[in-house]
């Protein structure tokens, strides 16, 4: 891991075009891979606790299962041309050169066991179409290489047929998992999620706490009761945030901004001790069945207090599992109120006030920072904001313009459905695998130092947990300062003047001057 | 003879063809598509989806965003082999429609630009470093079958005239079950044997990707989930939800 990373000096890395293409490095990254889940992290979710005896049998037939069940998997294997428009679209190949790490070749990983055992030209041609056994190596390669891809589905934008490598990856994944290999970062989580309620196993105390420490801050900076309401049955709207807001910055920033926004709009809302946690890994690691569970209880808190709407912090897988899967998950939501979006984006709920004009703003208390805003994979890609197709562009971004005088986008091939992933989504945000994620963090990096030299930007306001972590961790390396990195609500914090508060007399005071 | 083995070989082709094709049509038909994942910004309604497809397969909307070359050259290949099948259509209809008639000169043209946009795919395939190391041997197979076919059906065309008429009178011969002979022409026996070989090829190989396209949910799919409950599976609908 060491060795790869020796000739890779992110601070040198920094400068170029963000999809400027690497010559391949075959084997540049093989045997790179995040820890190994131990038995008592792959137990609880269903899976065995480590490879099982007849491992290539229960492969082979759990690859059958996954193609009967899903349209996208049998599909997608099929179609392959390999025209090679996906080639130079990851993030992952165009920071580590390893030519596995091309979306068509990290397919081909799962598309030539699938070949092998489950297509007429496999089984009776095996070397005509590249179908090969299931071996030990095979396996190794799966391992590493389903997790260097972040299921970001960029190359599905490109790619003719919507081939999608975050839809290979899940299979991949679920596939190791069900012969019990599975990678201890994103599994221990899971089981953390299901024994005390959120990823970071912040146990209810904890977070009492900690909403009630955030609560004394905003009133010291106000001067208003601003509330983090938790389990208050009856609450109008059930809050679900990634854990990651109740306790790191930029995350509590963005917490403590939607609090803001909530009291100034006047409604009712709470948190939920049974759901603190709007992240569900169980879509990283491809498993229906641990995603629904993990999104039963975001149900059942809704139900449990009685809520009436069911509103989303900024969380970029979370809002497509929120978006997209939800519903279908875990609905119908017939007991919430159909008046509202079920469920709804934080930044969605904050737009709308805006346009209503219920809230009001200092722009010039974010003079200090030049924004530029990272597209989350998640949200870009796999989910939608507003009532028009990508919405999930605009909104954030008008959110952004109206509370800050200075911003610029970054290059139109690295934004919007182009984005580039942060580099550490997907189940990748281990420091195990930190080799991994510096090196696919390397587009964005080019992208920002380019609006960083042209525009003077100094900061990247993201949507998502992961994003911002793995930008707090990535943007040192690459010359950046740590704190580079915000959130969208954070922004908002700064310039919201809230009704009677300490901001809003000193502006008034100003005014007379 | 020859007419009776190409006569039976036409027909069993054409039957294998129908039946693995339609079974893997079938199974892309069949399976569930447990969860809604359309590759967003995408269209809110069905017709906006139609729409989405049509671009797709007419102008290859997202290998254009791709990458200029392989759209430019995929995207002759494709319209040119559209135009060579329309132009070959007066060999299985009598009398000949009007517009096939209109056709004839175009796909000539359409048959030497066919050729063209192959040999610079394939030439990417030794060029360009990335594609190289994903292409295998099958990619260079059918390559060669697709190029082979076309410059047989051009020498019957430009360097070996075949006698076209008794070909027509053959096919429609198998059409209506009252077999011709088929003429003993080098370059036309080589030209349909390729065929036969493509029929076979198609449902066993990467030329799925035609009737896949249809059925990849990332295209496929309506970014509606908010405004009508979408239920893929029976297995997801049926976990029980607490009351």
């Amino acid at each position: 891991m060491a060795e790869a990373s020796s000739d890779f000096d992110p601070k040198e890395k920094v400068h170029g075009d963000p999809i400027e293409l690497p010559h391949i490095q075959c084997g540049a990254m093989a045997g790179t891979m995040p820890f190994k889940a131990a038995p008592g992290h792959m137990q609880p979710l269903g899976f065995p606790g480590e490879l099982v005896e007849d491992w290539h049998d229960k492969a082979i037939a759990r690859l059958g299962e996954l193609l009967d069940g899903n349209k996208a998997l049998r599909v997608y294997l099929d179609s392959c041309v390999k025209c090679g428009a996906c080639t130079d679209k990851c993030h992952y190949f165009l920071g580590t050169s390893d030519p596995k790490n091309m979306p068509v070749a990290r397919q081909d990983l799962l598309r030539k066991v699938y070949r092998r055992h489950f297509t007429f030209a496999g089984k009776y041609f095996p070397s005509l179409v590249g179908a090969e056994d299931l071996t030990k190596e095979v396996l190794d390669d799966w391992y590493s290489y389903f997790h260097q891809c972040s299921e970001c589905r960029r190359c599905s934008v490109f790619c003719p047929y919507g081939i999608d490598t975050a839809e290979i990856t899940m299979a991949g994944r679920d596939i190791l998992d069900t012969i019990g290999v599975g990678s201890k970062y994103t599994n221990e989580i899971i089981g953390k999620v299901f024994t005390v309620g959120n990823n970071l196993g912040l146990p209810p105390k904890a977070l009492k706490a900690t909403l009630e420490g955030l609560e004394e801050e905003l009133e010291e900076e106000t001067g208003l009761p601003i509330k983090l309401p938790l389990d208050v049955k009856g609450a109008d709207i059930l809050l679900v945030t990634p854990s990651a807001d109740f306790f790191a910055s930029p995350h509590m920033e963005g917490l403590m901004g939607y609090a803001k926004v909530f009291h100034e709009a006047g409604v009712s809302w709470t948190l939920s001790t049974h759901a603190a946690e709007a992240a569900n890994f169980g879509m990283f690691i491809g498993s229906t069945e641990n995603m629904q569970k993990i999104s039963l209880r975001i149900r059942d808190a809704a139900k449990d207090l009685g809520v009436k709407r069911l509103v989303f912090g900024e969380c970029g897988h979370a809002w497509r599992v929120a978006y997209s899967f939800l519903d279908t998950l875990a609905g119908p939501f017939d007991f919430l109120d159909p008046n509202y979006p079920i469920p709804q984006h934080i930044v969605e709920f904050t737009y709308d006030m805006i346009q209503r004009g219920k809230l009001r703003f200092d722009k010039s208390k974010n003079d200090a920072f030049r924004l530029t805003f990272h597209d989350s994979c998640n949200v870009a890609r796999a989910s939608r904001m507003g009532d028009e197709p990508g919405g999930q562009f605009e909104l954030p971004r008008a959110v952004l313009r109206a509370v800050c005088n200075y911003y610029f986008d970054m290059a139109p091939e690295t934004i919007r459905d182009q984005t580039f992933c942060c580099g550490g989504g997907g189940g990748l945000l281990s420091d195990d695998i930190m080799d991994v994620r510096v090196k696919g963090a390397m587009p964005r990096m080019r992208a920002l130092k380019d609006v960083a030299e042209e525009n003077g930007v100094t900061h990247m306001a993201a949507i998502c947990a992961i994003c911002k972590a793995q930008f707090s961790k990535v943007l040192p390396q690459y010359g950046f300062d740590r704190e580079a990195i915000v959130s969208v609500h954070q922004m908002v914090s700064n310039a919201i003047i809230l009704t009677g508060s300490v901001q809003a007399k000193e502006l008034e005071e100003s005014g007379h001057e | 003879m020859l007419t009776i083995v190409y006569a039976t070989a036409f027909y069993a082709v054409s039957l294998l063809l129908i039946f693995a094709l339609g079974r893997r049509i079938w199974l892309y038909a069949t399976t569930p598509a447990p969860l809604k994942i359309p590759t967003t910004p995408a269209p809110l309604t069905k017709g906006g989806v139609a729409l989405r497809m049509l671009r797709e397969v007419t102008v290859f909307q997202s290998l254009f965003r791709a990458n200029k070359w392989i759209w430019l050259f995929g995207w002759i290949f494709h319209v040119s082999l559209a135009v060579v099948l329309l132009r070959h259509l007066r060999y299985f209809l009598q009398p000949v429609p009007l517009p096939i008639v209109l056709i004839q000169p175009f796909g000539v043209i359409a048959g030497f630009a066919m050729v063209a946009g192959l040999l610079a795919l394939w030439a990417r395939r030794f060029v360009v470093e990335r594609i190289r190391y994903i292409s295998g041997p099958s990619d260079h197979l059918i390559l060669a079958l697709l190029v082979s076919i076309g410059l047989s059906g051009l020498t019957m065309k430009f360097l070996a005239r075949t006698d076209i008429v008794s070909v027509k009178e053959f096919f429609l011969g198998l059409m209506y079950f009252d077999w011709r002979p088929l003429p003993a022409d080098p370059a036309l026996i080589v030209h349909l044997t390729l065929v036969l070989v493509l029929m076979v090829v198609f449902p066993f190989s990467k030329l799925l990707h035609a009737p896949g396209v249809f059925f990849s949910p990332s295209r496929n799919q309506a970014d509606d989930t908010r405004e009508r409950r979408y239920v893929g599976s029976a297995k997801l609908e049926s976990t029980p939800r607490r009351a």
